[in-house]
């Protein structure tokens, strides 16, 4: 049996499909621009090896596997939706499925960097059209009709001029047996019915029901539960554990230390398996554990913060982009300005909490959980387990959030380590306060801001210095030395292009507390530093804000954005005893722009009257999937400005749970309205890019209002 | 362990279960119903609400001898095949994302429309304020529930 029959076969289990279908994938041997659309018995007869993204049977239904992860975001929709466009069906004939973990087949599968979309459009486009293609030829051929005078339409070839149609459930077979075109015409934006149309979410009737299954919500047959005592210090090492009561419990079937990767150590904990979780969560509780915390520092929240403070001001940064000469421009500059901004440590507080399946059984692993990246976990769990990554299945469920945090490995392992050791199938379950404070969190950072303006009040030289830690120092071996090439992330490309002096480094921080991606990663903080900076920057120049902003554009895309920004916020027509705020930012490869209005309730405090926002994420798909997005990316960005953090103390983190990590409520969200560009520049993300520029906006328009400077996050806004 | 007999969605079930064992991991683990979702465990974030009796509970926080003698109605008994207004809603305004906590939403939400048939904002807020959405569904929960509202006066009623 050779690799290739199986594959086949794993597609089709995974579609439960039966019978003569039209399978068609990309050969992924020349992954690329130009890599071949292959029918699956032309990629048999030829070793290659497919992936299998989409297959009609002879009933006519469609099934489409699902690279991505869905975890709020829309691939589970926004996939099809491509698909159905130049295949020409109609949406609620596509079954959609989730694909198993592997690189091979799919391509990068990890949902991140809002790259769903964005990076798969083209192949997805060109694969509907080319199996369009296929069963129109079927059909002319059948009928011997001239491809001219058929069309597509609605899961069927009709005869324009007869009006005689065919399902293509009748064409599969002839054209399971055609070449796939080398070329294909695809549609043009305004020729689009399904495409950037609202179409309704097909999971979201699974998720107002109780259906949706989520990691937390699968069982498999023999299924035991662990819960995890891990170390609360993020290097410790298990020293001695006492589980003589524990063992003693109802239910209790084995206690056992284990190790699980993050990055590059080992975290150490006690693992508690009961036949159900509730005996393991008892269990846990009667377990005595004692660490050695002795060979690494124990940070605290202030000793972190004044390490970085003093760092921007006194340490050469490890520089990434540089322009001119900033340092004599700086000096030479009319006006000089300086600022500290500062942003917190944050947990990513998933609704649904860590949680994995794993099965380890005759050298095989099987996983199932709700993950973000199934082709890393397969590669990188394989590398760890000892076993060869084709041994290594692993089964995306619905993600109940993930932003950044289920895209990591630790859990997967921590589960197959455990399944591998109780030689049975195992749920491992993170508790609230065990997800809340293990981390990775995203990184606290301190950045130093200096501008100088000219006579005129023209920007002439800016520097960034960023402290904080280095996601990527972490990994094994990594080069301590090595620049941060994330500290432009948030900025406007064009304002690169035009500023003739500018300086961009970062001084990374040492510390053992882990640290990962969170929604939008770096942009998340960075932009804050940027277009806060921007807006000090214009108030000293005189300027009004959005028009300083258009000074530095240098192409016509950001002044549309401005302009737009501008029309729907009303941005000309801002009264007295109002605050408004603007910032632009740019994060994979969409630009947003965020006006923000603030003013006083009768009691004095500060209230968000309205946001509005303007996404260009270039081509799209759904643009009531993109206003959501928008509309949570500003939310999540708002909770972290004005409601939570997390703090250490003695190297534990201090929250634990939502009654000290203050989650933001329907009362606290503000009225939002979206808009988005239609234009034909490549696809960006949709996920992430709105969150960067909401805090900057806010605080900016809090400035206004207020003449008060944020530049410490987060603050409380009811103190303002 | 302690025998405990209750009605789950209009079906009875008696438990042989640790009378601390609180009622959300009765209803996942023992019954199999798994809409209804652990989130903090300690109250806090309101994606374990049930109805008990007709009333809205924190089930990750209600021991199960609570429940003993009384009716729960979980996200799968408000209807299988959405058809509950708060459902229709919850779909046509494309309230969920992520979807974790949604069940303790729309299970807070038609308890609220069952109380007060024309609820304002601030209606809405006293509601809702216990439920977290980490992904930010709020904007749309508040349009759902004036949409729901009206659905139950005048079901063909659209956004």
């Amino acid at each position: 049996m050779t690799t290739k029959t199986i594959s086949r076969r794993n597609f089709i289990k995974l579609s439960g499909m039966t019978g003569t279908a039209l399978t068609l994938g990309i050969g992924f041997s020349a992954l690329g621009k130009d890599s071949p659309v292959l029918t699956a018995a032309l990629a048999e007869a030829q070793n290659i090896e497919l992936n299998a993204w989409i297959s009609i049977d002879t009933a006519g239904t469609v099934t489409i596997i699902n690279h991505r992860a869905e975890m709020g975001q829309g691939s589970f929709q926004a996939v099809p939706q491509i698909i159905a466009e130049e295949l020409e069906v109609d949406l609620n004939q596509v079954k959609i499925v989730f694909a198993q973990g592997s690189q091979t087949k799919y391509g990068s599968q990890i949902t991140g960097g809002s790259s769903t979309v964005r990076g798969s459009y083209k192949r997805l486009l060109r694969l509907a059209a080319s199996a369009r293609e296929m069963l129109l030829e079927a059909a002319s051929r059948k009928w011997n009709v001239a491809r001219t005078e058929l069309v597509a339409e609605n899961g069927q070839v009709i005869q324009i001029t007869t009006g005689e149609a065919i399902s293509y459930g009748d064409l599969v077979a002839d054209a399971a047996k055609l070449q796939p075109p080398k070329e294909v015409k695809l549609k043009s934006p305004r020729d689009y019915k399904v495409l950037r149309k609202p179409m309704p979410r097909q999971d979201i009737p699974l998720k107002t029901n109780g259906q949706a299954v989520f990691g937390i919500d699968k069982k498999i047959p023999g299924m035991l539960y662990a819960v995890v005592e891990r170390n609360p210090r993020f290097l410790g090492k298990l020293k001695s554990f006492d589980d003589s009561a524990a063992k003693a419990m109802p239910g209790v079937k084995h206690i056992l230390p284990v190790k699980m990767r993050v990055f590059s150590h080992d975290r150490e904990g006690v693992a508690v398996v009961a036949d159900s979780l509730w005996a393991a969560l008892q269990a846990r509780k009667a377990l005595k554990v004692e660490w050695d915390d002795t060979a690494f520092p124990h940070h605290s929240s202030e000793q972190l913060y004044a390490q970085m403070r003093e760092d921007v001001k006194n340490k050469p940064g490890l520089s990434f982009r540089t322009k001119g000469d900033f340092k004599r421009a700086f000096e030479t500059s009319a006006k000089k300005l300086e600022a500290v901004y500062e942003t917190p440590y944050e947990a990513h507080a998933c609704m649904e909490p860590l949680n994995c399946i794993a099965h380890f059984q005759n050298n095989k692993l099987e996983i199932w959980g709700p993950i973000q990246g199934p082709d890393w976990v397969q590669a990188d769990v394989a590398d760890l387990m000892g076993l060869k990554p084709e041994d290594v299945t692993v089964n995306m469920t619905f993600l109940g959030g993930g932003f950044g945090r289920k895209a990591f490995l630790d859990y997967p392992h921590e589960a197959a380590v455990i399944s591998k050791a109780i030689q049975a199938p195992v749920q491992v379950f993170w508790t609230r306060e065990d997800d809340m404070t293990q981390g990775p969190f995203r990184p606290g950072m301190v950045y130093q801001c200096r501008g100088g303006l000219s006579d005129q009040g023209r920007l002439q030289a800016f520097e960034t210095r960023m402290a904080g830690q280095n996601m990527d120092h972490q990994n094994p071996g990594a080069d301590k030395m090595a620049y941060n090439s994330n500290v432009t992330e948030g900025f406007l490309e064009t304002y690169l292009n035009s500023m003739p002096h500018y300086s961009f480094s970062d001084i990374p921080l040492e510390s053992p507390i882990p640290v990962m991606w969170w929604r939008s990663v770096y942009s998340s903080t960075n932009g804050f530093a940027f277009e806060s900076f921007l807006d000090e920057l214009a108030h000293a120049a005189g300027t009004d804000p959005l028009a300083f902003r258009r000074n530095y554009f240098w192409d016509a895309r950001y002044h549309e954005l401005a302009n737009r920004l501008e029309e729907v916020s009303g941005w000309k027509n801002r009264k007295p005893n109002e605050g408004w705020g603007v910032a632009i930012t740019e994060c994979f490869s969409s630009i947003v722009g965020e006006v923000v209005k603030v003013s006083r309730k009768p009691d004095g405090k500060i209230k968000i009257d309205k946001v509005w926002a303007v996404m260009d994420c270039g081509w799209y798909v759904n643009p009531d999937t993109i206003r959501a997005q928008v509309e949570g990316s500003i939310i999540m960005a708002l909770a972290a400005a004005t409601k939570h953090e997390v703090t250490f103390k003695e190297g534990k983190a201090v929250e634990r749970n939502f009654d000290s990590y203050k989650m933001l409520r329907i009362t606290d969200s503000p009225e939002i309205e979206v808009h988005v560009v239609d234009n034909e520049e490549k696809a960006g993300g949709v996920g992430e890019p709105g969150l960067p520029p909401f805090t900057p906006a806010l605080t900016n328009a809090i400035f206004d209002l207020t003449g008060k400077r944020i530049r410490k996050l987060p603050f409380a806004l009811e103190e303002v | 362990m302690a025998s405990i007999s209750f009605t789950v969605n209009a079906r009875p079930y008696t438990v042989d279960v640790d009378p601390k064992m609180p009622l959300l991991w009765v209803i996942r683990d023992v019954i199999g119903l798994t809409g209804t979702k652990y989130g903090c465990g300690i109250a806090q974030c309101g994606a374990c609400t049930v109805h008990l009796n007709g009333v809205p509970v924190r089930a990750c926080s209600l021991p199960v001898t609570a429940a003993a003698n009384k009716a729960i109605v979980t996200i799968e008994g408000l209807s299988a095949d959405n058809s509950h207004p708060v459902q229709q809603a919850w779909i046509e305004e494309q309230v969920p994302q992520c979807g974790y906590c949604q069940s303790g939403q729309i299970m807070a939400a038609t308890s609220l429309l069952k109380r007060n048939a024309n609820p304002t904002d601030l209606d809405i807020d006293a509601a809702m304020q216990g439920h977290v959405c980490r992904c930010g569904t709020y904007p749309r929960i508040r349009k759902a529930i004036k949409l729901a509202a009206q659905k139950m006066k005048n079901p063909t009623s659209k956004s």
